[in-house]
């Protein structure tokens, strides 16, 4: 990234990050290096266009959605709080730490918590259940251009078909955590960096 | 395997009775046919012998096929001992490493999981060599420790030395026989990677101890001098990138060759074998890790020969390879076998054989542990006791050791004997003992398996979403790490690599994936009428181009996919796998989503058992989605910046469009002769993919099947854009646009032939352009140009085109509700106002938008349009031109 680090008592509240997270203070302040790295005018918080400016980010057919994914519902802007807070996802799971009963509502980066981040990228209209419109559409993100609409369409119907148990034509959360069941996905939505 | 030089088996030629002196009608030759017929004849009672294995299922569920090999060995080798009275046939080293070793290693190289390979390539390289070189050193000092402490008999006359000869040829563990064992087990893959990927890399540390300690011993302990101690370690690197890089030499060679094999297909298998093996004899002769060698040239060559030979060959290369691979397999466990019957190199020391298979279990144990500890601090997922377990359990010796130990100089050697014995007992030992229980203790300690049960739709596409997701988190969060620098590898492969390589028409390979397609529909159709036709509507699933339950039962179809098909199939020697038909239904769509998804970045080199991967889809790839995505934000600049919410319906859209396309297309017959209500999707592709081959535009739409009501053309007229850019003034009024998902309605609003031209205006954010990386850019240029190409007229008509039709070749596609906005691309201009933008260092808080229409660069722009696509073009241009009048 090539600024030198913050310090970290620069960062605020960074004992309530740390503590809400779970994040080492060395990854917060690293993340709080790309948070300010991101922000190029020193604004204090991101805009999507920070985001956006992500070159990488413009050939990922998720792109869009994940960096809409930072940005709570009708806000613009997010601050260090926030983005870590989304980040926090993806930290790996410990374990040992996994099967922690005790305490009331799950680290960030539980299964639970990541299949949850995941399931709001397909439910873009927030109502809990992912249509068929949805589905279509992030097929639609994901697929080539090769394969025809109509096959996109029976692709989505199947799978949704597959994944539907109450039969209403759309996938809940439940049916969508019973679906990736056999997925590892501990693992696979992880970032070993933000261990 | 060496032909037997008595008399014994070898009948002595003899006259049949009666036969005339002077000229025998017959004449018996065994003589000249000896050595072949022998060979032949082994295969063939070990393959018989397969076969008669294969027969019950019982005994091959519980018994290795290796074990059972053995032990025809022995048998076997107990005949012929009992016959001739003395051991006739012995696994020859030189037989051994020249000729039943080769097929194997290259076998694995060539169908090595490459992604599951180099991702663990870390873990993989520290077994092999750190724990190579710890087995080694620890087996050989405790055994001479218990020699000292006089355990061992006085006939073992061996020094540290020899016991460090032994131990570095006993402590490596064995390709073969973990290949063996291991592929009937089913352990997930990553535990099977490494355990592999260990045995078959730690033949550089193997070679380089034995040689080195092999001088050692013939030199004398006493005139070992510090300098051939560092002329050991340098031999290591010598011998170790030496043969990787002979390998790698050998690999582009070959892929080279097979670019030019074209005219004759028939022998291009031939290439492939003869490359490799040139390569094992190359890295041979100069004494460099052969293994090494023929593995690197596997790994590498196969995804530039896998694109350039045709499918018959690929099928051939396969399955030769296979055969071969397993017919050494099975004559190097039953030679195995049959030589330990000769008891005349036996020379049995309870201490040292009991010592060894102690410490090498013991020690291999301690290694593994300690460096998956290590280890441990920089896995995403760490090893578990468990795996741990049976990575030291795994850790099998094999032919390789007991090759080498036959080679020990007799003479030089004292205790060779001894250690014949012990290695044998050693061999027996891991592969019989431990591989009979090994699948017992994985189940008993319930050791994740690799679970080959292909995965449901919603698995396919959610692991490639949480892929992206993941990749697009990584960039957020700025990490460059071995990700991205395979990254950078597969730009560079891109580039140079596979333009030098691969064949040109290697590109249009993944259309195999639409060949099957419409195969698997013709198929569909003729079940479909041979059953009344009640398959496809009795079930709820009315998939045009899905079989039916019954329409996949055949075997071409399926195979076909099944070569295309999954991942990483670890077992190097399967190659067909009995599927119900409801999973081969399956197939058929995830073959589809499998050739059509696009790949996150840590999946583009996913496996090499995909014989549709082209080079040329990443970029592609990247370009679509670039498009896509920049579609979408202008999208969401525009409706946020008008903030128009106008009423108009869907529908209304829909229709206007159609009717426009009912009349553009009433002007003349469309090229394919489709009815006119409908421009294609496939249409719609060809034109965004027109960056891509010209080739493969014709092709889609050669096998375009289906029609598709949902996408509609619609083009723009110049003069109403150019009535947009007395609106970029209004522009900023919403200082930070929001994405909300562009609404049907202020596309509608923009549609051209909608009385309002008061807004039209195409933007561009600046943004846009600066968060566009270089290459990025090019491609960006390039689709733009390629879509100028397609909506410039052809030459004939300049005129009324620089009149009709306007920079941004106006698109847009119905695919799903949010997308059914009025996108326009951006126009060339966009070369013009990059270098402003990107010369400005400092940003004003809102993204600024531009306007694209500057009124002199349109003339320039329609100019420059190159009439490369004359399909499409004319299809453009009818809309074009209706909507001009």
């Amino acid at each position: 990234m090539g600024c030198q680090s913050s310090h970290p008592s620069a960062i605020p509240e960074l004992d309530e990050i740390m503590l809400e997270t779970g994040f080492s203070q060395a990854n917060v302040v690293r993340l709080y290096d790309r948070f300010q790295a991101l922000d190029k005018e020193q604004k204090g918080y991101l805009s999507k266009y920070d985001l956006q400016g992500i070159g990488e980010l413009a050939v990922n057919p998720l792109g869009d959605r994940i960096i809409n994914a930072f940005f709570k519902e009708g806000e613009e802007l997010t601050d260090f709080r926030s983005f870590i807070r989304v980040l926090a996802h993806f930290r790996p799971l410990e374990k040992g730490k996994s099967n922690e009963t005790g305490r009331p509502e799950p680290t960030p980066n539980s299964r639970l918590r990541k299949l949850q981040f995941a399931f709001q990228l397909y439910d873009q209209d927030s109502d809990g259940k992912i249509s068929r419109d949805e589905m279509l559409q992030v097929l639609r993100l994901m697929v080539g251009i090769q394969v025809t609409d109509e096959q996109l369409a029976c692709i989505a119907e199947r799978t949704i078909q597959e994944a539907d148990q109450d039969g209403d034509g759309a996938i809940s959360f439940e049916e969508f955590a019973t679906s990736v069941e056999k997925l590892n996905i501990e693992q696979r939505m992880s970032l070993r960096l933000l261990k | 395997m060496q032909p037997p030089t008595g008399p014994a088996l070898a009948s002595a030629p003899e006259s049949p009775p009666g036969a005339a002196p002077g000229s025998p009608l017959l004449r018996w030759q065994w003589r000249e046919v000896q050595a072949p017929c022998l060979v032949a004849g082994w295969i063939l009672v070990a393959s018989l012998a397969k076969i008669v294995f294969q027969l019950s299922k019982k005994v091959t569920s519980v018994v290795p096929e290796s074990c059972l090999l053995i032990l025809l060995g022995l048998g076997l080798g107990g005949i012929v001992l009992a016959i001739t009275k003395r051991a006739e046939y012995q696994l020859e080293p030189s037989m051994f490493f020249l000729f039943l070793l080769p097929p194997i290693v290259l076998d694995s190289g060539y169908f090595m999981p490459s992604r599951l390979f180099f991702d663990n390539l870390g873990a993989i390289l520290t077994y092999a060599v750190i724990g190579t070189l710890w087995n080694s050193f620890a087996t050989g000092a405790a055994l001479w420790g218990v020699k000292q402490a006089g355990l061992m008999d006085e006939g073992v006359e061996a020094g540290l030395m020899d016991f460090l000869l032994f131990g570095s040829l006993i402590s490596a563990v064995d390709p073969v026989a973990v290949l063996a064992v291991f592929e009937e087990v089913h352990i997930n893959e990553t535990l099977f990677i490494i355990v592999f990927g260990e045995s078959l890399l730690n033949d550089a540390v193997t070679v380089v101890l034995y040689k080195v300690f092999n001088s050692f011993v013939e030199m004398g302990p006493a005139h070992v001098q510090a300098t051939d101690y560092l002329k050991g370690v340098a031999s290591f690197f010598v011998v170790s990138l030496g043969g990787a890089a002979v390998g790698l030499l050998f690999a582009f060679l070959l892929a080279l060759i097979t670019r030019f094999t074209k005219r004759v297909r028939i022998i291009e298998p031939l290439f492939v074998f003869l490359l490799a093996y040139m390569a094992y004899l190359a890295a041979e002769m100069v004494s460099l890790s052969s293994i090494l060698a023929v593995t690197f040239c596997g790994i590498c060559c196969k995804k530039y020969v896998e694109a350039n030979i045709s499918r018959k060959s690929r099928t051939t290369v396969k399955y030769t390879m296979k055969t071969l691979a397993s017919s050494s397999e099975t004559v190097i466990f039953m030679f195995l076998g049959i030589s330990a019957v000769d008891t005349s190199k036996w020379a049995w020391d309870t201490a040292l054989v009991l010592g060894t298979l102690l410490f090498i279990l013991l020690f291999r144990a301690v290694g593994v542990i300690l460096q998956t500890w290590v280890l441990n601090h920089f896995r995403l997922t760490p090893l578990d006791r468990i795996d741990q377990v049976v990575m030291s359990y795994g850790g099998l010796r094999g032919a390789v050791a007991f090759a080498l130990v036959i080679l020990l100089d007799g003479a030089k050697v004292r205790a060779k004997d001894y250690f014949v014995a012990t290695t044998i007992v050693v061999v027996f030992f891991t592969v019989l003992v431990q591989g009979l229980t090994i699948k017992p203790l994985v189940k008993w300690l319930k050791v994740k398996r690799s679970d080959h049960h292909k995965p449901t739709l919603n698995e396919e596409l959610h692991e490639h979403a949480f892929d992206h997701i993941l990749a697009a988190v990584e960039d957020v969060v700025g990490h460059h790490g071995y990700r991205y620098w395979r990254d950078k590898w597969e730009q560079f492969d891109k580039r140079y690599l596979s333009q030098l390589l691969m064949r040109k028409s290697a590109y249009r390979l993944k259309d195999e994936i639409w060949d099957v397609y419409c195969k698997l529909n013709i198929r569909d159709a003729i079940s479909f009428v041979d059953q009344g036709g009640h398959v496809l509507s009795a079930s709820r699933l009315t998939l045009p181009s899905m079989p039916s339950r019954s329409s996949m039962s055949e075997s071409s179809v399926t195979n076909l996919l099944r070569e295309s098909g999954s991942g990483a199939c670890l077992d190097l020697q399967v190659i067909d796998t009995v599927r119900s038909r409801r999973d081969k239904e399956d197939a058929v769509m995830h073959h589809v989503l499998r050739g059509s998804l696009y790949k996150p970045r840590r999946r583009y080199k996913a496996s090499y058992s995909r014989h549709f991967i082209s080079p040329s889809t990443q970029e592609r790839q990247d370009k679509e989605i670039f498009q896509q995505n920049m579609k979408r934000r202008l999208e969401t600049f525009k409706s946020t910046k008008h903030n128009v919410c106008s009423a108009k319906s869907k529908a209304r859209l829909k229709k206007d469009g159609r009717k426009k396309q009912k009349k553009s297309a009433a002007n003349a017959e469309l090229p394919n002769g489709k009815p006119p209500r409908s421009v294609t999707w496939q249409q719609t592709a060809a034109v965004l993919v027109a960056v891509d081959s010209d080739d493969e535009e014709s092709d889609s739409s050669e096998t375009e099947k289906e029609d598709d009501e949902g996408i509609i053309f619609i083009a723009r007229a110049t003069d109403e854009i150019l009535q947009g850019k007395k609106a970029s003034g209004s522009l900023d009024v919403c200082p930070s646009p929001r994405i909300i998902p562009p609404s049907p309605t202020s596309a509608e609003k923009e549609l051209p032939w909608k009385g309002d031209r008061g807004d039209l205006a195409v933007y561009i954010s600046s943004e846009t352009t600066k968060i566009v990386p270089v290459d990025m850019q090019t491609a960006w240029k390039q689709s733009i140009s390629s879509l100028e190409s397609v909506a410039s007229p052809p030459g004939a008509e300049p005129g009324l085109h620089a009149k009709t039709l306007a920079g941004p070749a106006p698109e847009e596609r119905h695919v799903v509700p949010e997308q059914r906005t009025c996108f326009q691309f951006p126009n060339p201009l966009l070369r013009s106002s990059r270098p402003q933008s990107a010369g400005s260092p400092e940003r004003t808080e809102q993204p600024e938008l531009q306007p694209l229409m500057a009124p002199d660069e349109h003339g320039r722009m329609s100019t420059s349009a190159g009439p490369s696509n004359s399909r499409w073009l004319i299809q453009f241009n009818r809309a074009a031109r209706f909507s001009d009048g």
